[in-house]
């Protein structure tokens, strides 16, 4: 078992204050890497060279983007709803600090130890909806609230494969390893455990990939919705609603919502990787070094899709969540629940 | 008025209620209005009840200028009427003055021209690629479309001096004569786009996403086509084969061998082939005309500095990149035109939107507006 951080420091106090500041290290730490990823990863894409000036092949752009974003005036439009308006960015950002916290870095320390930690994973992920319509809504601002109805109707459809899917493999973990033998450590497996999960994956030397090839696939498709990624960024299509439910955010505000954005892909690629790629198993390397390197070719592969495909039409992408995605892991959940209990 | 896209949501139709609808302003600063267009749609949530597009943001008053300056001062202006088929609107003009003025053009001017044209043509259609896929959602081939686009600016840079409004043409020839290595430049650059098309197609054309948005979407056909005027892809993607180079030949395209690309469905699909296969058909022409030109003046001798045109009112039409483009000139006898009248095919095109749009969607609003390739300045002039 995992020793949880404040087992590890003797404080509560200390602990919290250290895993806090470590959530929000890494947080923004990822920001910073995934802008610059990104630029990259669409200049090789594009066949340009991104960002080359500021650093080592342009590796301090970011950080300089930040200090200008930090020095911009913050813009308030008139006719606001104050309290949302102000509010949205934190709404967004908030949660994704606290669902991050429950992740599976690695088999030896973390920073909580609970047993329901996928159902708060996905209950702090479904707060960024509030904040984008709190957002849209508060905006004054057509496009805002465009914007903001088509991510509500968008982020509640996906919810539904995205959680069928992660059920489906919560079954095997559950049915394949009641226990689990990790070390000379012997452990009943709670299904909706992160660690648990992971170590179900270890035990049996496969990941669920393999055991689950279409709820991954679906899990990854569901992800990339929930984030507002493309080809499902219709939220905020820059080509139809200007920049969606942020439009009317500028300087820090608008980096906020940058901000969870990221941090929310960020925590949707770490569960995918705890889900379905054995999470921070594999030989040689540490166990972290392992979960993020998993997590983050899952952010580049996110990267690729975004700067290949043209966006689809709202309604194209509501008949694809209702009439494919959500029968197809309903089909899978039966066909998992049925082998399960006939093997 | 029956929806013009036949695949809106499976939904119950909406009802006309009223206290539901809102106006949108979408521009005249809007990232895919494509410059300063401003339509004000009435939504019923996403669905478009009505649109009007809203034109003159860009309006520069190039035919009352016409009329304070004489006809060879005119000759800038016309590149600027469409900044992206630049050429194909000056040459239009002097073809237009040399047919008034009886002035006979040598026959190397004549294949140096639609060799320029064609370029500028393909140049055109490279960067409405780009552009809109971008309405789309796809940044990627947007980068690809000006990296090839780029290769033809520079091209007809070498040869005219500048790379969007080119003033190439004068009365009777054009400036520059070409030199082997503006042939060679032209024939890599046609190897270039040759080689690209597929590769563009095989990025775009195949995708189901692509697929979803175009087809279907924005059907222009029958009497929308006829009513508004409309020419060009558009016209052609419905499946009539109008295209003035080959219904009115003007300058020397009645020489050359090339189709003329049509669908029959004259949705946003079908626009897209149609200019595609466009591309490859200006291809096509740009190697007969290196393989024909022959050697000459490019001008016919010593040009006057004044021209005074026959009283009367003359029209002339080209073909440019968005259709059927004509000039209408009245000559009262002086130096100086009465009255320029421009027929910019976009501006037709456009006017069809309020019909075309009614009872799609705000993201089909892009892609249509994107896929009739309007070009703002041109429009207002």
């Amino acid at each position: 078992m995992p020793k949880t951080l404040a087992e590890m420091l003797g404080s509560p106090v200390l602990a919290v204050a250290t895993g806090l500041g470590g959530v929000m290290g890494l947080l923004s730490f990822n920001a910073l890497f995934c802008i610059y990823l990104e630029r990259k990863i669409s200049a090789w894409i594009q066949r340009r060279m991104g960002p080359m000036e500021v650093g080592f092949h342009g590796m301090l752009q970011t950080v300089a983007d930040m200090i200008k974003l930090l020095g911009k005036q913050l813009i308030t439009p008139k006719g606001i709803d104050k309290p949302l308006y102000h509010l949205a960015p934190l709404v967004v950002f908030a949660p994704v600090v606290a669902g991050t916290s429950l992740m599976a870095f690695s088999g030896s320390i973390a920073l909580h130890h609970i047993d329901l930690g996928l159902v708060l994973v996905f209950m702090f992920g479904g707060f960024a909806v509030l904040g984008i319509f709190m957002a849209g809504w508060g905006s004054n601002n057509k496009y805002a609230l465009l914007g903001a109805m088509r991510s509500v109707a968008q982020n509640i459809s996906y919810e539904i494969p995205l959680l069928l899917s992660a059920l489906s493999v919560v079954l095997v973990t559950t049915s394949l390893g009641r226990t689990v033998t990790v070390g000379d450590e012997t452990v009943a497996v709670q299904g909706l455990n992160l660690f648990h999960i992971t170590m179900v994956q270890m035990d049996r030397n496969v990941w669920f990939l393999v055991l689950q090839p279409v709820a991954a696939i679906l899990f990854f498709i569901s992800v990339l919705a929930e984030t507002n990624r493309a080809p499902f960024d219709i939220p905020e299509a820059e080509s139809e609603l200007v920049a969606g439910f942020h439009t009317e955010y500028s300087g820090m505000r608008f980096a906020l919502f940058f901000f969870g954005e990221y941090s929310n892909m960020l925590i949707g690629c770490m569960v995918a990787t705890t889900l379905f790629l054995g999470g921070w198993s594999g030989p040689l390397l540490p166990g972290p070094v392992w979960f993020f390197l998993k997590s983050y070719a899952l952010m580049a592969l996110m990267m690729w899709i975004r700067w290949t495909y043209p966006r689809l039409r709202f309604d194209q992408l509501m008949r694809f969540c209702w009439m494919v995605m959500i029968p197809l892991s309903i089909v899978n959940l039966l066909v998992t629940a049925f082998f399960l209990k006939v093997f | 008025m029956k929806p013009s896209s036949p695949n809106p949501i499976d939904l119950a139709p909406a009802s006309p209620n009223e206290d539901e609808m809102y106006y949108l302003n979408m521009g005249p600063q809007h990232p895919s209005m494509h410059g300063v267009l401003r339509l004000l749609l009435k939504l019923q949530g996403e669905e478009i009840v009505t649109a009007e597009p809203i034109i003159g943001y860009a309006h520069r008053a190039h035919e009352k200028m016409a009329e304070n300056r004489s006809y060879i001062m005119f000759l800038p202006n016309t590149s600027r009427v469409d900044y992206l088929s630049g050429m194909i609107y000056n040459l239009a003009y002097c073809e237009a003055m040399e047919k008034i003025l009886d002035i006979e053009v040598p026959e190397r001017a004549q294949y140096i021209r639609t060799i320029a044209n064609e370029l500028n043509r393909i140049s055109s259609h490279l960067l409405w690629f780009g552009t809109f896929l971008l309405d789309l959602g796809g940044v990627t081939p947007f980068l690809y479309c000006f990296d090839d686009r780029e290769e033809i600016l520079e091209t007809l840079d070498r040869v005219t001096g500048s790379r969007l409004t080119y003033s190439y043409g004068r009365f009777g020839g054009v400036t520059m004569d070409v030199d082997d290595e503006f042939l060679a430049a032209v024939r890599a650059v046609v190897k270039r786009i040759r080689e690209r098309i597929p590769m563009y197609l095989s990025l775009v054309y195949d995708n189901v996403i692509f697929r979803e948005r175009c087809e279907g979407v924005g059907v222009m056909k029958g009497d929308v086509l006829r009513k508004y005027g409309i020419t060009g892809p558009p016209l052609r993607a419905a499946g009539i084969a109008y295209d003035v180079r080959r219904a009115e030949p003007y300058g020397i395209y009645d020489r050359f061998d090339f189709e003329i690309p049509t669908r029959t469905v004259g949705d946003c699909m079908a626009r897209f082939e149609v200019r595609v296969d466009e591309m490859e058909q200006s291809c096509r022409i740009i190697d007969q005309a290196i393989e024909g030109l022959p050697e000459g003046p490019i001008m016919p001798g010593r040009m006057k500095k004044r021209f005074k045109p026959p009283k009367g009112e003359f029209y002339f039409a080209v073909e440019s990149a968005r259709g059927h483009f004509g000039m209408y000139i009245v000559s009262d006898g002086t130096d100086n035109p009465s009255r320029i009248k421009l027929r910019t095919p976009s501006f037709s095109n456009l006017s069809s939107m309020p019909e075309v749009l009614r009872g799609t969607f705000v993201a089909d609003t892009i892609a249509i507006v994107g896929s009739i390739d309007v070009v703002m300045p041109e429009i207002d002039r």
